[in-house]
């Protein structure tokens, strides 16, 4: 009991470590894009890359939960992840329904569909990982 | 002499990516022969990015612009060490399964790289 206080529950035993990895993956995607887009042309789509940035900016938050453990951080992370999901959903939607606000794709642009949907499919199982996780993590 | 480098590259990642899937499947860690392997395709991202870097140097430009090309190249050397460090934490078949899809992603950007040197 006492080792399982001192030490926070880890989430990324098991599947969790291929959603880090995925994470990841999505981090250094959406940051150095938008870094990039940001510094060099942010004048021809500027909401485009400042969403992207703000992606960036959420699973970096995410990575660094997932890896860091405890029921605090189970918890921060659960929702950030609704959070994600909700704005693939919303930026999704949007550039469906108006295109005209985006002359250049976001991360999250399509739900996803330049990145093989890996931005809707992965706060879903996330969230699905991080729920299952409670029983784990709660001593 | 990069095109078919990076063909090569990307059709290693996905071998290495069926390879560490199938230990998956069997419920299997990564093991040595699979680090040899990661060790293999690891090898010829570094030596892509030389060539990448060479290339640069000699004055030709990429199809889509230098700073994407050598971001991307870094992106594909860094890929598949990643996930095999993440493989040696996780001695599971989580651990396998981080390795393919660390070899996934890497195909995926042999075929931006491909794209963006404009083949």
């Amino acid at each position: 009991m006492t080792a399982a206080e001192e030490k926070p529950a880890r989430l990324i035993s098991g599947p969790g470590m291929l959603l880090v990895w995925f994470y990841g993956v999505m981090v250094v995607g959406a940051v150095s894009r938008s870094a990039y887009q940001i510094s060099t042309e942010f004048d021809r789509a500027p909401l485009a890359y400042a969403l992207s940035a703000v992606a960036g900016v959420v699973y970096g938050f995410i990575t660094y939960t997932l890896v860091r453990g405890g029921e605090t951080a189970r918890r921060a992370a659960l929702v950030c992840c609704a959070a994600e999901l909700a704005g693939v959903l919303l930026v999704g939607t949007w550039t469906l329904v108006d295109r005209s606000a985006f002359p250049d794709t976001t991360v999250w642009s399509y739900y996803g569909a330049g990145y093989i949907f890996i931005p809707v499919l992965l706060p879903v199982s996330a969230m699905y990982w991080l729920r299952k996780a409670r029983d784990t993590v709660r001593p | 002499m990069l095109n078919p480098l990076t063909l090569v590259t990307g059709v290693a990642a996905l071998l290495l990516a069926a390879w560490c899937g199938w230990a998956a499947y069997r419920d299997q860690p990564t093991k040595d022969w699979h680090f040899i392997g990661m060790a293999v395709v690891s090898l010829l991202a570094v030596v892509q990015l030389a060539i990448g870097v060479v290339q640069l140097a000699r004055g030709e430009k990429p199809e889509q612009g230098t700073t994407i090309f050598v971001a991307y190249l870094l992106g594909a050397f860094a890929c598949v060490p990643a996930a095999g460090l993440m493989s040696l934490a996780e001695r599971s078949r989580w651990g396998s399964v981080t390795v393919a899809a660390g070899g996934v992603v890497l195909a995926v950007l042999e075929v931006r790289l491909y794209d963006i040197w404009g083949g």
